[in-house]
């Protein structure tokens, strides 16, 4: 059907900030989808938060809105644009809840927006647990079978009906605290007994357990017409039981035969047709492996995370497809945009293997629990392809970046039997690498299968991988056992660790006896039409397709897997430095192995190498192509650690010169170059060892800011106030060596600047200075940044110019610069010098409409800046506010302590912006989740050095109609000062009074600071966790908590005495 | 580590190495592919496969191993099949055996550690063309010899069952005339309580009215259908009794009404060929297995109607007889291997065949 014609403008919800659970996929599938409908001619109207992302940029849409994505201000978009309709499938899960809110609050109705795509009915019968049951049981699709209990007796009879193993989930505890799976007899008595006394209600919800069944998903689309077709069927290596966000997932299927994957292709469809769907959709199953017995679990009516992985996975690009089915157009009459030359309408099938793995955060939060289940932890994954199942899973492993190169951990051999066993029975994120231990020292797979249910063909490629490696260490230099290790994806690196030789040494061997990777195509139809996509993965096989054209080339190279730190910003910098050399005329190539972003679209660049970022497989893509040059600056700190090899390697890099990013870094050179140009630093020294770092900080005088050179995100970043702390963190925190020396510098306690430059060598553009609410010491990734800075003297700005007009000059930067001040006592300090792209980019770039990005490339491409029409030096600065706030992932991260502090512990960012400070924060604050009340309860429980500034804070609140509890310190600080408040227990005292405050609603913000010591800190560690477990905002930067007073000190009124 | 080498040699002069698995012998045959990623099982037990090589564009063959419900037919008759690699250690509650030993008891060779993909690419730009898999490592004369060399034209023959026997049920009583049909054709039709006939590829128009049937299942089999006239003949000797062609019954079917039928450059092999079904307007997704496709051209005036389409390059896939109760399909709704989109079909024909006999009544 042709698309309709009643319809001139559509609203897009995006999905707001990244979260786990919600990442740079949503950025992939939105822009896919705004262009789609421009394509077609539609009117674009996006809203969307998250001012990180591709989608928000003013090419995607027409009209760009970044607003917080909540009813109010998506409503006051729709009372001003008046869209005809509105699209809410592409924006996650977030942009699904906000199209039934404004559905039910009647806002869609009165403003005549008519829903595009799946109805609402059908969304609701999807996601409401009861309304999907029941039209499960009417199609007879198998549910689990599952009932609310209050009496054992109810669980007995339960029992009878579905038998053993069944789990018990009491209600309304937090972890799933009290419930178990049972067995049999005893256990039904115990945990079901147990979970009623745990459970506040008295009441439990009981499942029958399919835990260990295979999980199995259907990536599923339907039009209007009722054409139905599967895109991608994927299965789980981690059994039923783990989030399929967090588990290793292959595509397609490897253990199932034909019967049935054709069952479970007809219930996925059967389902998306009775449901009614119009766009995607994603189907999980749970697979007995031991009969035809299968379950349906859940099904997503919209695009999701795995869509977007089914598309990379695939090349077919759903969300596009997506949008056209939305305004009324059928998969028959529409081109599979990947061939070119066959229709949508039909099913992709692929002639090479996909892995997915799961990107976790537990490098940045060691103290949080790892056991997987099913809230999912990661915040990014990794996807490889290639032509057997252990070249994918081998690929996918060394794109992770966690220091792991293979099936194994770095320091595998030094564990014990029993822990490795043990570490594998605990389901925690890294099994799969203690799986490769274990079968390295002969643990027999079966046994393995046992604990995991881990499909034995797949525990058999991990034995295979094991088997390659002995047979290479029994036949040093053996060419034929060199290419068959090369087939199974085996890096140069490992042969070269079973070989006692340098990776190097490895690669000349293979580059000298014509060893070398081709490139397949990703094309949707294993060869049979012909394609153009220029989308490629290397293998080792006969024939390459990828045709090296005869045009300079640059590669760019990208950001790898969404982590804290290094977030989707990266990819947002990666893709305009793309669009930038294009522009320029040159092919641009891009490297990456991220399935969630923009950047791995075929379509933006001219070849897209979907490969692992490590010197080997970017060395073989160089070796092919022969590129102009490699871009390093773009792509975070992953593409930045390729780049003195690749240097070495004799590669030309691009831009800022390795030499120059090295005077960044390296403290002594960094020193030098201040005095130079005469930029001051707080005092500074590095140290080797403890001793070094014992005698520097004591002549620096505490407190003191100590770190690890080379870092990104302020890992093992700590404010240490005394020699006790500093042994501490020298012996706990760091591997101090000559290599990778400690730096301690004097903590200057002060308004912290961060600004973003751009220089060609000769010229500097600096298109605005950010001030952070929060003082130095807290993350400037998890910071509240806002542009304009508002309390800067005009000669502070000055200052700053001038400095970081001589820092871009003095380090010669071409391209991007991110520099760090502090101001303190009046004085301007640099803090930190980032000669690349940083997380500010996109941001900065928005509300200055200086295109940051593109200009960086331009100047690394030769390009004088003064050329480019943009004015040199400090733009002036645009009319309003723009605020940049933080947003964290705590509530999924069960252990993790949410202090801020140097370590960066945020997953995203939004903005907000207005033409008053406190409506930009207040805008801010709403679209990163934390709802602004007007009254309530404040509770405070600070250290003592903060008292005095808490007694200020409270003292507002109070004026402002809050009633102020307090723990027994602060709350005598308080009172001494006349303001009255409700004094509670400490934590441990009593029940636990004060948790319970938190627990059952009695307290709406939290506000608490560190205080160190043992007792308090795991005190002060409960009532934060008991905050995010409880949804209540929990401040932990009193700078936070002074914005926010003085926004609802806006928003009120204040009542003061006669 | 695999030490043993195999090879694989194109008519073209074309050799990839790889390493044997199956049978060990050397065998001849047409090259052609298969996109399908499951099913390796149904598709080498289909007896249309008759004398040609398979090359599975898949790589990972064999994961799910052979079980015993799974066969198409009794005996494989594939020569030969190439793939990237044959999984050894198969895992599926109803695997019974490896695919290597499954071919090394159906005496059918195999190669492994192949480019399949290339192959792929190869065949879709040049045809399929004639192949030898061999352990021999001297191949000029191989080669010369595969240039020189001829198709046989007696698949079907040799494909067909060589006595009839039945299958059962309680409805409607239909004659299969058997050109070397997949398993699956009967148990649909048993499914749907038909009481099934199979004959063999040769019984006459006489033979098969006296067996007075409701009606008549066209099977899918082998080779070209301009090999087969008498078959043909037979066929329209008995328009007018209900008729449902499948694949090489759909082309004996066309030419039977006075159509023509040519061979396709690669034809359609996979479980993903999108069909335009011209009543309904929706698209299903289909099984297929053909080398030859029936030309539009010559469908004036032999009273067909085209019924369903190929969605991407238009040939026919679906036939229907504006008088006589007879329709075919070039793909396969009986699936095995492949998607039960399309299986209404088989209802269409019982419904055929129970409206000709309320007709009669």
């Amino acid at each position: 059907m042709p698309k309709r014609q009643d319809i001139k403008t559509i609203l897009v919800i995006g999905s707001g900030p990244i979260i786990i659970g919600q990442a740079a996929e949503f950025d992939y599938a939105g822009t896919q989808a705004c262009l789609a409908l421009k394509e077609e001619g539609y009117r674009v109207i996006l809203v969307n938060s998250n001012p990180a992302t591709i989608m928000t940029d003013k090419e995607i849409a027409d009209v760009v809105y970044i607003e917080p994505l909540t009813p109010d201000f998506i409503a006051r978009i729709i009372r001003k644009e008046q869209p005809d309709a509105l699209l809410p499938t592409l924006g996650g899960q977030v942009g699904l809840n906000m199209a039934v809110e404004l559905d039910r609050l009647g806002i869609l109705e009165e403003n005549g927006v008519e829903l595009l795509g799946t109805r609402l009915e059908s969304i609701k019968q999807a996601e409401d647990r009861d309304l999907f049951r029941q039209l499960m049981n009417q199609m007879e699709v198998p549910v689990p079978d599952s009932d609310i209990i209050t009496t054992l007796e109810e669980a007995k009879t339960f029992q009878e009906r579905v038998g053993y193993p069944f789990i018990v989930r009491p209600a309304f505890t937090m972890g799933g605290t009290g419930g178990g799976i049972c067995h049999n007899d005893a256990d039904l008595n115990e945990i079901v007994a147990n979970g009623l006394k745990y459970s506040p209600v008295g009441q439990c919800l009981v499942e029958k357990s399919i835990a260990g069944f295979k999980e199995i998903e259907y990536e599923v689309m339907r039009d209007s017409n009722d054409n139905a077709i599967v895109v991608c069927n994927m299965e789980n290596i981690d059994p039923v039981g783990i989030h399929t966000g967090d588990s290793i997932v292959v595509a397609p299927t490897q253990t199932l035969t034909d019967k049935e994957h054709q069952m479970l292709r007809d219930v996925s469809l059967n389902v998306i047709r009775e449901l009614g769907i119009e766009g995607g959709c994603n189907v999980q199953l749970a697979l007995d492996p031991h009969s035809f017995d299968y379950y349906i679990i859940e099904v997503n009516p919209r695009v999701s995370r795995s869509s977007a992985l089914a598309s990379k996975a695939t090349g077919y690009p759903i969300a596009k497809l997506a949008a056209k089915i939305a305004i009324g157009m059928t998969l028959d009459e529409m081109i599979n945009p990947v061939t070119g030359t066959s229709y949508a309408a039909f099913e992709p099938t692929l002639d090479y293997v996909v892995s997915k793995i799961p990107r976790f955060p537990f490098d940045k939060f060691e103290k949080g629990e790892r056991k997987l289940g099913t809230q999912m932890k990661a915040t990014g994954e990794v996807m490889a392809i290639g032509r057997t199942y252990e070249e994918s899973l081998l690929k996918a492993i060394r794109s992770l970046e966690y220091g792991v190169h293979h099936l194994g951990l770095p320091n595998g051999d030094q564990f014990e039997l029993d822990y490795i066993n043990d570490m594998i029975k605990k389901q925690s994120d890294e099994r799969l690498f203690y799986i490769g231990e274990a079968l390295r020292r002969g643990v027999d797979k079966k046994t393995i299968h046992e604990w995991t249910k881990i499909d034995l063909f797949f525990l058999r490629k991990f034995e295979h991988i094991i088997e390659i490696e002995h047979e290479l260490k029994e036949n040093p230099g053996s060419l034929d056992h060199l290419k068959w290790a090369k087939t199974y994806g085996f890096s140069d690196k490992v042969i070269g660790h079973r070989w006692n030789m340098e990776e190097e040494e490895v690669f000349s061997i293979r580059r000298q006896e014509g060893i070398m990777p081709v490139y397949k195509m990703v094309d949707t139809c294993a060869a049979e039409f012909e394609s153009n996509t220029p989308y490629f993965y290397g293998t080792y096989e006969l024939e390459n397709e990828s045709v090296v054209s005869t045009r300079e080339k640059i590669i760019v190279l990208g950001s790898g897997p969404i982590r804290i730190g290094q977030g989707v910003e990266f990819d947002y910098a990666t893709v305009h430095a793309v669009w930038a050399i294009q522009e320029a005329g040159y092919e641009a190539i891009i490297v990456n192995n991220n399935p969630e972003t923009v950047s791995t679209d075929f379509s933006i660049s001219d070849k897209l190498y979907f490969e692992p970022l490590t010197h080997e497989d970017v060395m073989n893509i160089i070796e092919l192509e022969q590129p102009k040059g490699v871009v390093v600056q773009f792509g975070g700190q992953t593409a930045i650690n390729l780049a003195d090899g690749l240097e070495e390697a004799g590669v030309k890099i691009l831009g800022t010169s390795l030499d120059d990013l090295d005077r960044a870094e390296d403290r002594k050179r960094f020193e030098a170059l201040l005095r130079d140009i005469d930029v001051p630093q707080p005092l500074g020294k590095t140290a080797t060892n403890e001793q070094e770092a014992l005698e520097n900080a004591e002549l620096i005088g505490y407190p003191v800011l100590v770190r690890p050179s080379y870092v990104l995100g302020g890992r093992a970043m700590e404010i240490v106030h005394s020699s006790g702390e500093l042994k501490n963190y020298m012996r706990d925190a760091v591997k101090a060596s000559p290599q990778h020396p400690v730096l301690i510098d004097r903590y200057l306690t002060g308004k912290e600047i961060e600004v973003d430059a751009i220089s060609d060598g000769e010229n500097v553009i600096i298109p605005g200075i950010m001030e952070h609410i929060e003082r130095a010491g807290v993350h400037s990734g998890d910071s509240i940044a806002v542009y304009p800075p508002v309390t800067l003297s005009e000669a502070e700005i000055d200052t700053l110019k001038d400095y970081t007009v001589k820092l871009a000059l003095g380090l010669k930067t071409i391209g991007l610069i991110n520099i760090q001040f502090v101001i303190a006592d009046g004085e301007v300090y640099v803090l930190e010098v980032n000669p690349r792209a940083s997380r500010t980019v996109p941001f900065m770039s928005k509300i200055t409409e200086v295109p940051m990005a593109a200009l960086a490339m331009k100047a690394i491409l030769g390009v004088n800046l003064k050329d480019t029409g943009h004015p040199m030096g400090l733009a002036p600065f645009q009319d309003g506010y723009h605020v940049k706030a933080p947003v964290f992932s705590f509530s999924k991260l069960k252990n993790v302590d949410i202090t801020l502090g140097p370590e960066m512990k945020s997953t995203g960012e939004v903005m907000g912006k207005d033409m008053s400070l406190n409506k930009a924060l207040y805008k801010a604050l709403a679209a990163s989740g934390l709802e602004v009340k007007d009254h309530g309860t404040v509770l405070f429980t600070v250290a003592d050095k903060d008292k005095e500034e808490a007694v200020a804070l409270a003292h507002r609140l109070s004026q402002c109609g809050f009633r102020i509890m307090a723990t027994e310190g602060t709350g005598k600080a308080l009172e001494s000062r006349g303001i009255s408040c409700i004094t509670v227990d400490k934590v441990r005292e009593k029940e636990n009074s004060l948790l319970k405050d938190i627990q059952n609603g009695s307290v709406q913000i939290v506000i608490n600071t560190m205080t160190k010591g043992k007792q308090v800190e795991r005190d002060g560690f409960r009532i934060r966790r008991e905050s995010v477990e409880n949804g209540i905002p929990c401040l932990t930067s009193l700078d936070t908590a002074r914005t926010l007073v003085e926004v609802i000190e806006s928003m009120t009124f204040n009542m003061e005495k006669m | 580590m695999i030490k043993e080498r195999r090879y694989l040699v194109l008519e073209d002069g074309a050799v990839y190495e790889g390493y044997p698995f199956g049978a060990d012998k050397a065998a001849e045959g047409e090259l052609v592919f298969n996109t399908a990623m499951t099913g390796a099982q149904e598709v080498i037990t289909d007896l249309s496969y008759t004398d040609q090589i398979i090359t599975f564009s898949y790589p990972l063959i064999g994961n799910t191993g052979v079980n015993i419900e799974d066969n198409e037919s009794l005996k494989a008759t594939a020569r030969g099949v190439v793939v990237r690699e044959a999984c050894t250690d198969p895992s599926n509650f109803r695997t019974t055996d490896t695919l290597d030993t499954f071919l090394k008891r159906h005496d059918i060779p195999g190669i492994s550690g192949i480019d399949t993909r290339s192959i792929t690419r190869k065949l879709r730009d040049g045809g399929v063309m004639k192949a030898v898999i061999t352990d021999e490592t001297y191949h000029e004369d191989l080669i010369e010899l595969l240039q020189h060399s001829s198709f046989r034209t007696d698949q079907v023959k040799r494909a067909s069952t060589k006595n009839p026997y039945i299958s059962t049920g309680t409805g409607p009583r239909v004659v299969l005339i058997d050109y070397g049909k997949k398993e699956n054709i009967v148990r649909q039709l048993n499914a749907l309580d038909c009481d099934v006939t199979v004959v063999p590829h040769d019984t006459t128009a006489d033979e098969i009215i006296q067996m007075r049937p409701d009606g008549i299942m066209l099977s899918n089999g082998p080779g070209d259908p301009a090999d087969i006239p008498d078959q043909v003949k037979t066929v329209k000797a008995l328009l007018g009794i209900p008729l449902f062609g499948i694949c090489l019954g759909h082309q004996i079917l066309g030419i039977a009404c006075g159509a023509s039928t040519y061979k396709m450059k690669f034809g359609h092999r996979g479980s993903n060929h999108p069909v335009k079904n011209l009543a309904t307007g929706k698209t299903e997704i289909t099984s297929q297995n053909h080398g030859f496709s029936i030309d539009g051209a010559s469908l004036v005036g032999t009273g067909l109607e085209v019924t369903h389409l190929a969605l991407n390059d238009r040939t026919i896939e679906g036939l229907r007889h504006t008088e006589y109760p007879a329709f075919s399909v070039q793909f396969h709704p009986e699936a095995g291997a492949g998607p039960h989109d399309s299986e209404y079909l088989f209802d269409e024909f019982v419904k055929l065949m129970k409206q000709k006999e309320a007709n009669h009544a």
